[in-house]
């Protein structure tokens, strides 16, 4: 294509790279250059690309993916409980072992498209969910989630530390920021998959399934391996993001693969543009950061944002804002969500777009 | 007719919808390299003869062969890698993508088959399917939009892209549905030349057709249909001359 050369690739690549690594700097005016919320950035951004390849490649919606984000998650742990506390062995554990339930689970659900593929992948999710509370409690751990305990084997790990050890990579320990540049590391080979998937000819079928699958089949495609290889990188992706999870913070509960959890990867990425390389990268980050604002707020805090208004006023101001806040910060969620849905149905990057062509149109005339 | 060249064959093929009989009792036989034209009046079947041909419907009876190979039961897919392709009557594209993309597409099903985990492969690499896919744009007069959106075609235009996507996987066999229906006399006349340069190339062609025109410019063999039956089939000048024909279809359009 005119503008697919390696060279812009690598181009954006390494810009991606540099704004990912500088995120401690460029993030301190807005208060978030925290590695706990910068890991909730990669680690959120890395399931949105993911979701992307299945999602804005092909248009097939999964409402099921918070289930392989669960999977990564627990098999994180339990390569910590076995084997050892090095996260490299847990990552790919993890991505392997989303792999294959994302295999099971898009063999199954990609024999219908449109809405029963989605209502699909949501039952065998939820499926999933219950299971971890139920009859899978001696690998889950169930209510109270799988966690790290003295009495885990590790029999990689000889060393007889004391307590319990924290998650490291050959020696460096995984937590602050070394935690955030591993998971920053991760995102940008993610990024940089997600780039050469996008563009391979492997992409372009993807996006012509979107346009017309049934061409595909008259123009000699099997479109099924296609999705199902789709679904499938789409699963590992979260795969990864679950076992960042349990990098940073070593524990996994069912709650991860609740269906809410599938509904916000959905979310994300409309929000930041469903089949462009970043936008569901934005659409995480907005998501993860408002989050982190808002839901922190409680009446306290509103009052003294509104302090200087009239008591009367600021009691109704804050009333009224404390729906939004705090518990409530999905409604406000929610709300962003359809202002941008009705004005940019393209998302957040066909905002930038619009004012490209803007600054574009304006800089002719001038 | 003679039995010994004939590559693609259609026999004894029913089809009805819920009582209606589209296709009844079809034989057919084309001989390699030859363009076999089928004409008849609207709702005809002919439409539903290609349907059959290409796995997008399954007849009542009968088969339909290529090459030796059975086509009925086959899977769409299956059918296009045999080397039988369709450009269809009302145009298939993938609007959200570029011309060149619309014609790479089968380009690449040609060259890798009906599936290939390609995902670390650059499109940018793929030089050849590049030019594959820009000279048969150009053939077919696209060759200015190489990069515009397909759903910005123009109708004509986009009936032209799909002769591309057909045309650029070389089929063996190439199935037309009405390829000049709403283009201008100029541009059928441009279409008409291609297809005679492609039939030098000795592809197999079976083109359906309601310009009398083309028809006679291209077809070696003419099949009627009318009413879902055979009324006719011939040279051209036999088919001109069969009073049947003259009745149900050529009528006043002759002369
Ligand atoms: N899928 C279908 N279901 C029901 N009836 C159909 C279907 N497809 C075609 N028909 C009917 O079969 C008959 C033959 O249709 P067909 O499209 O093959 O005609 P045609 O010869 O291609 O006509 P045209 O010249 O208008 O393209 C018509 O009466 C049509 O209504
Ligand atoms: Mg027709």
């Amino acid at each position: 294509m005119k503008n697919e050369s390696a060279l812009k690739d690598w181009t954006l690549i390494i810009l991606f790279a540099a704004v990912v690594l500088t995120m401690p700097i460029w993030l301190k005016p807005l208060g978030a250059n925290y590695p706990d919320l910068m890991q909730k950035f990669a680690i959120f951004g890395l399931f949105a690309i993911g979701f992307n390849i299945l999602f804005g490649l092909t248009g097939y919606l999964s409402f099921g993916h918070a289930a392989f984000l669960g999977i990564g998650s627990y098999t994180a742990v339990w390569s910590f409980k076995l084997l050892t506390m090095n996260v490299l062995p847990a990552v790919i554990f993890a991505v392997v072992m989303a792999g294959i339930f994302a295999f099971l689970i898009g063999f199954v659900s990609l024999r219908r498209s449109g809405i029963y593929f989605s209502i699909l992948t949501l039952a065998f999710a939820e499926m999933s969910f219950n299971m971890a509370y139920s009859v899978l409690t001696p690998i889950t751990n169930g209510e109270t989630g799988l966690q790290l305990s003295l009495k885990d084997p590790r029999i990689l790990d000889n060393f007889q530390g004391e307590g319990i050890p924290i998650t490291n990579l050959f020696g460096v320990k995984m937590s602050g920021m070394p935690g955030f540049y591993f998971c920053a590391a991760i995102l940008i080979i993610g990024f940089f998959l997600s780039v050469r998937i996008t563009r391979s000819p492997f992409g372009m079928m993807l996006r012509a399934i979107k346009s017309n699958q049934t061409r595909m089949a008259y123009t000699g495609f099997n479109t099924r391996p296609y999705l199902v290889w789709a679904f499938v990188i789409s699963g590992m992706y979260a795969g990864m993001a679950g076992a960042l999870m349990a990098v940073t913070d070593p524990l996994a509960g069912a709650e991860r693969m609740q269906w809410t959890a599938s509904g916000e990867v959905v979310l994300m990425t409309i929000l930041g543009g469903a089949g462009t390389l970043i936008g569901p990268l934005i659409g995480a980050g907005i998501i993860k950061y408002f989050e982190n604002i808002f839901s922190a707020f409680n009446e306290q805090t509103l009052n003294e944002v509104f302090g200087a208004l009239p008591d009367t006023l600021q009691n109704i101001v804050v009333k009224i804002a404390g729906l939004f806040v705090g518990e409530g910060w999905h409604l406000l969620l929610g709300l962003m969500f359809l202002i941008v849905i009705i004005f940019l149905p393209g998302g957040i990057m066909e905002g930038f777009r619009r004012l490209g062509k803007l600054f574009r149109l304006s800089g002719r005339s001038a | 007719m003679a039995t010994e060249n004939i590559i693609f064959h259609v026999a004894d093929v029913h089809k009805s919808f819920s009582g209606l009989h589209a296709l009844s009792d079809i034989d057919l036989g084309v001989k390699e390299g030859e363009t076999h034209a089928i004409i008849g009046p609207n709702g005809a079947g002919k439409s539903t003869l290609l349907n059959v041909c290409i796995g997008r419907l399954k007849p009542d009876q009968g088969t339909v062969t290529f090459d030796g190979t059975a086509l009925t039961g086959k899977q769409p897919h299956e059918i296009n890698q045999l080397g039988v392709v369709r450009v269809f009557q009302t145009p298939e594209i993938f609007p959200d993508l570029t011309l060149m993309q619309n014609v790479m597409v089968p380009c690449l099903s040609k060259r890798d088959g009906s599936f290939k985990l390609n995902f670390f492969r650059r499109m940018s690499a793929e030089k050849d399917i590049k030019e594959l896919a820009e000279s048969t744009l150009v053939d077919v007069g696209l060759g200015e939009q190489l990069y515009n959106d397909a759903s910005s075609l123009s109708r004509g235009d986009k009936r032209r892209l799909e002769l591309a996507m057909g045309l650029a996987q070389k089929p063996r066999l190439l199935l037309l549905d009405e390829p000049t229906a709403g283009m201008a006399r100029h541009d059928t006349n441009k279409t008409i030349d291609l297809l005679n340069r492609i039939k030098a190339q000795g592809m197999t062609k079976v083109i359906i057709e309601h310009d009398m025109h083309v028809v006679f410019s291209l077809a070696d063999r003419i099949t009627v249909l009318a009413g879902g039956r055979i009324i006719a089939q011939g040279t051209p000048d036999e088919v001109k001359g069969d009073p049947k024909v003259r009745e149900a279809y050529l009528g006043e359009e002759q002369e």
